[in-house]
Formats: C-alpha cells, structure tokens, sequence
C-alpha cells in the first residue's frame, strides 16, 4: 500500500518566489490497484508521480510504501527503493545504442546481476510483452508501440511491486493505445503489479483503471472509484474531463 | 614535368617523409593525452551542470572558467608563455618532444569542450530513465552517457584531431619540426615555393583522411540509423 500525505513540491523560480506544482496532495493506493490519476497539462500530475521514487525529492509531506516512509532515502537506500519501482515514460526513453535485449537487461545490469541470469530474465520478459523474437534488434528498428513493449519490459526486470506510468500512450496512435492498455492491465492481473498511470485522457482511465484522482491547479480535487467518478463527478474539472460541455455557458 | 617532380623527390623527399612522420606523431600522442585529460574533464562539466546527473555548481564554475582560460589563449601565445616550463618538463624547448606539452595543455580544454558537447546531445529523459533504475552516478556514465554519446564523440575525435594538426603546423614557427616547420623554414624563409605547396598538399591529405575516417566510424556504430 502507498500512502501520501500532505506531499508537496514548490520550486524556487528566478528572481525569487517559488512555483507550487502540487500541495498537499492525499492519496492511498492499494496493492494491485490500477490507479489513474488524471488531470490537464501542468496541472502537477507528472511531479507527482517523480515524487514517488524520489526523482523530485519533495519538499513536505509524507510517502509510505508498505509501511515504510521513503521520502528521507538517501545514498543506498533511495537505490535500494528505486531498483523496486519500475517506470514507464511517455518518450519510452530506451538507450538507442543497446540492442532491445540489453535494453530490458539494464536494471538488471544497474543492479549487479550477472550476465547469465540477466539474459535469461531479459528473454523471458520479452516473451511476456510479444517480442520475444526482437532481442537483437535497435529501438530504431521498432515502431512507438513495440518500443513501449520493450520500456514495459524493462520497467519489470527487477521484480517491481510498483510501477508508476507517466502518459504511457501519449506518443502513441488510439489502436496501438488499446494494445498497451490491455499489456498492462494483463501485467497487473497476472504478476499482481500495483500501478500508477498518470494520464490527461479519461479513456485511459475509463478502459483499465479501478481508481482514480482527479488533479487540477496543483491540488486534488476527487477521488475515488473509476465507477463512482465517472457516474457521479462532482468537479467542473472532472465534468470537463469526462468531455461533459455546457454550450450555454 | 615528370623530371621535375623526380628531382624535387630526390632532393626533398626524405625530408618531407621525415617531416610527415613528425607531424603524425604531434598529432597522435597530443590527440591521445589531451583524451586522456579532456574526457574526463568533459564528463564532469556535462554531470555537474545545473541540471546534470551530478549538480555541483561551485564546482562546474571553476572548472569551467579554467577550460575557458585554456582556450581563450591563442596557442602560439601559449607555447611562448609556457617555454620554460616546457624546458622543466621534457628537458627541451624545441622540436617534436618541446612541442607536445603545449599542444596538450592547449588541446584539453578544446576536447573536454567537444566531450561536454556531445553528452549534451544525449536525451535527458534516457538519463532520467537510468535514475529512476536506481543507477549509481559512475553507471550511468559508463552505462548511459559514454555508450549513447559514442557516435558525436567519435565527429568530435576528428575535429579535435585536425584542430591539433593546425596547432601542430603553428609550433613549426618557433621549430617544433613537422609540416608546419618545414613550410616555414623552406618555403617561405628560403622561398623554395614547391616545398610550401608539397607540404600543404600533404596537409590537405591528412585532415581528409581523418575526417572520413572517423565520419565512417560513426557512422558504422550509430544504431540510430534505420537499416
């Protein structure tokens, strides 16, 4: 289970002041959750979720992971949780130079595995995401969709109990969208994975998540549900998302 | 025509042979010592920049602010500056040997320059990825950064070489031996034009061959490239 509380991130900006880009954020995800959390550009949702492994350290609140408070990891121990916590990026962010295989092997690699084991635990997850015959291939050899198989993979190497996705399917056409979608909905029932989808299209939500946070200005304004939300949203921001447009206004 | 070229080969020939090795091995040991410097030099002002891997910005200021320094002096300036220094260094002041402590000192900064610049190219989010794998900062440099970067350092390579063949051809005005040297010394001290002309020929000849050289090499290892 992860439980936030009052996590917020404030960057100084030049010639003084500071940017809020989220406040006192409260979240609890549960295990084996798909939990969306949606909102509009700059809304804050992507500092968030880089909150989460402590790529923004934030500047107040708290992040527990299964009891445990990580946002005071330092030195070994903010690897040490890193290398549990897959992530998946909107540009795929693969190493253009490393073969798809040595790609999926990297935290593997990261982590002191040896060669051996890394290949075969490589093979293996590239079977599970239907590539399993591209090991030798470039990144530039593949499509969006087939490279973001190959981040998937990789996000899985180190047997992650999280993985936290920021806009997986923006760079990707609707049908390949549906493909990852159903990838990472498989993943999450077959492996148990808990994941964090951070999103701006409520299909994504709508299609595989059972949780969602609605964000907006930095701060959350719902939560709940995916059912619950969507049949019942009580946020303009929320209305707007779901495409609900008031012409007389 | 042809009696002409013969006579000027037997009269010069050896000469320039001599001349173009000389100059060959300016170029080599000075590309290979200011690599050794430069490149981890060029590492540390890419990984401790602001948004680097590495953020140490007192650090990154200074070091900066030397590497200008370095390149801000004209090197013909700096190998006059740094003569007697030289001399402590190498035991002489003149020749192949005289001329490489200044070449190097004066083509670290340049490489460590290129180096930044090209693990600049590499896409921040690729980094971005290797951190949030929980990479050390030494593996995502070897693992990251050096790998990805490999295909623009090998471009820089060859126009940091072929820098250091122009300043190799400069240190011929205060005798460093080499092409430059002999272009001075023959052809315009003594005015013997065709040592001039043979020598730039050959010059001409060497910044090509580098430059294709390593153009193809970078080419051949770029996986960036659809096959």
């Amino acid at each position: 289970m992860i439980k936030i509380q009052g996590l917020t991130k404030a960057y100084p900006v030049k010639g003084g002041g500071t940017f809020t880009a989220i406040e006192g954020i409260d979240l609890t995800v549960h295990d084996g959750d798909i939990f969306g959390i949606i909102g509009m550009s700059g809304a804050g949702k992507s500092t968030l979720v880089r909150c989460i492994n402590l790529l923004e350290q934030p500047t107040q609140g708290s992040i527990q992971i299964d009891g445990i408070e990580v946002t005071a990891a330092r030195g070994k121990d903010l690897l040490a949780l890193r290398r549990k916590i897959g992530m998946v990026f909107q540009k795929f962010n693969l190493l253009m130079q490393r073969t798809i295989l040595d790609n999926v092997a990297l935290p593997l690699e990261i982590a002191g595995v040896d060669r051996a084991a890394r290949e075969t635990r490589a093979k293996e997850l590239l079977e599970l995401v239907g590539l399993g015959d591209q090991g030798s291939k470039y990144p530039a050899q593949l499509s969006g969709g087939q490279q973001q198989r190959v981040s998937i993979a990789r996000a899985l190497a180190n047997h992650p109990s999280l993985i936290l996705c920021d806009e997986p399917t923006s760079a990707l056409d609707s049908l390949t969208t549906n493909s990852i979608l159903k990838l990472l909905r498989d993943i999450n029932r077959q492996l148990g994975v808990t994941i964090i989808i951070i999103t701006h299209e409520i299909s994504v939500v709508e299609k595989i998540c059972n949780r969602v946070a609605v964000i907006d200005s930095s701060v959350i304004v719902e939560q709940g549900d995916v059912a619950d939300i969507m049949a019942h949203p009580q946020e303009e921001i929320t209305k707007k998302l779901l495409g609900e447009v008031s012409w007389d206004a | 025509m042809l009696e002409a070229l013969s006579a000027f080969f037997a009269q010069y020939g050896d000469l320039l042979w001599q001349e173009t090795i000389d100059t060959l091995i300016m170029v080599t040991v000075t590309t290979v010592f200011a690599y050794v410097l430069g490149l981890p030099l060029g590492v540390l002002l890419n990984i401790t920049r602001p948004d680097g891997i590495w953020p140490h910005k007192g650090f990154n200021s200074v070091v900066g602010w030397i590497t200008n320094l370095g390149r801000s002096l004209p090197f013909l300036i700096l190998m006059i500056l740094l003569l007697d220094f030289t001399k402590l260094l190498v035991g002489t002041k003149i020749g192949v040997l005289g001329a490489i402590p200044p070449l190097i000192i004066s083509a670290t900064p340049f490489v460590a320059r290129m180096v930044e610049t090209s693990l600049a190219e590499v896409d921040s989010g690729v980094q971005e990825a290797a951190q949030s794998m929980g990479a050390t900062v030494p593996q995502i440099v070897f693992k990251v950064l050096l790998p990805e970067a490999m295909p623009s350092l090998m471009l820089g390579g060859s126009i940091s070489m072929v820098t250091i063949l122009a300043y190799t051809a400069i240190a011929g005005v205060i005798g460093a031996g080499g092409l430059g040297d002999l272009a001075i010394r023959y052809g315009y001290n003594r005015k013997v034009a065709s040592m001039m002309w043979a020598s730039v020929i050959i010059l001409v000849i060497m910044v090509q061959i580098i430059q294709s050289v390593f153009s193809l090499l970078s080419r051949k290892i770029d996986k960036r490239i659809r096959l």
